[in-house]
């Protein structure tokens, strides 16, 4: 559990520091808000887990795919799209530096794959575990 | 016009051997595009040429992304939109007789027989995986060059 400690410490620290975020610019940003958003759904909430993050990931929910069909069960790596074979650039931030720094995309992304993979949108929980998850890989 | 006149010698040269079925009832080049088109529709396949569905197919289709073949490829109202307007205004002549449009181009008439000494091992191969994968053949599809020349089939 030690690194769930570090990303909440980095992410009370960013929020005592800025006062006003336009918009999320890096993973840190986008999993303090779904950290916000996370609390507001749960009372129970007690942070984000890269290890449930990882199952997640990798398993099936229910469906065909799962997250990692496409990303591959290393999202350091590129991936390719099940069905097209399209490639898809890295997922994990350490290996792209554009993942996890647009809103739009990231919205538009977890909310289509999320209904691929689930059936329904994606919780705040489930959002910041993979998130966790994919903020602890390394290149 | 250099490129479709040489493509025109080509086919009457090599009629009933090459892939030249269907290769006078349009040119194998697509030139229309659009920044948004590209980004959108190509980011899980090719961004397929416009003209290769009429306007009714691509009216239908793009007003039910949440359900596309399968996958959600939802978009924000007003990228949809602008995708549609360019899809419109660059769409082909629709040559189906029926009145639901088809969305799939690999079940409109021109693909079929475009494709149809396509043996069934090509489109069997892994490395192909699917008709829509276009750029496992035509290696500048992503181009627009659909080109005879710029064929090669993966062994």
């Amino acid at each position: 559990m030690h690194s769930v400690t570090i990303f909440r410490v980095v992410a009370v620290a960013i929020a005592l520091s800025a006062t006003t975020v336009a918009s999320a610019e890096t993973a840190t940003d986008f999993l303090r808000s779904y950290e916000t958003a996370a609390k507001q759904n749960a009372a129970g909430f007690t942070g984000f887990s890269p290890q449930r993050g990882e199952t997640f990931f990798k398993t099936t929910h229910g469906r065909e795919w799962s997250c990692a069909s496409c990303h591959t069960p290393n999202p350091t790596v590129a991936g390719a799209h099940a069905k097209t074979d399209k490639p898809i650039a890295p997922l994990a931030p350490a290996a792209n530096a554009e993942r996890f720094t647009r809103p739009d995309k990231v919205e538009k992304w977890f909310k289509r794959n999320c209904n691929d993979v689930l059936g329904r949108a994606c919780t705040a929980q489930e959002q910041g575990d993979v998130l966790a998850y994919l903020m602890s890989l390394k290149k | 016009m250099k490129i479709p006149m040489r493509f025109g010698l080509l086919v009457f040269l090599t009629a009933g051997v090459s892939w030249a079925g269907g290769a006078l009832a349009g040119d194998h080049f697509y030139t229309a595009t659009d920044q948004t088109w590209k980004a959108e529709c190509g980011s899980c396949h090719l961004a397929y040429p416009p003209q290769l569905l009429p306007a009714s197919s691509w009216r239908e289709l793009m007003s039910g992304l949440n359900k596309h073949f399968g996958t959600d490829a939802s978009l924000d109202p007003q990228t949809a939109a602008g995708i549609t307007t360019f899809l419109e205004k660059n769409a082909g002549r629709d040559r189906s007789s029926s009145r639901t449009p088809t969305l799939r181009i690999t079940e409109t008439r021109w693909f079929v027989h475009e494709h149809d000494e396509v043996p069934d091992r090509v489109w069997k191969n892994p490395k192909v995986k699917s008709p829509a994968n276009c750029t496992a053949c035509h290696v500048d599809g992503d181009k627009g060059d659909f080109s005879e020349h710029h064929i090669r089939i993966p062994k």
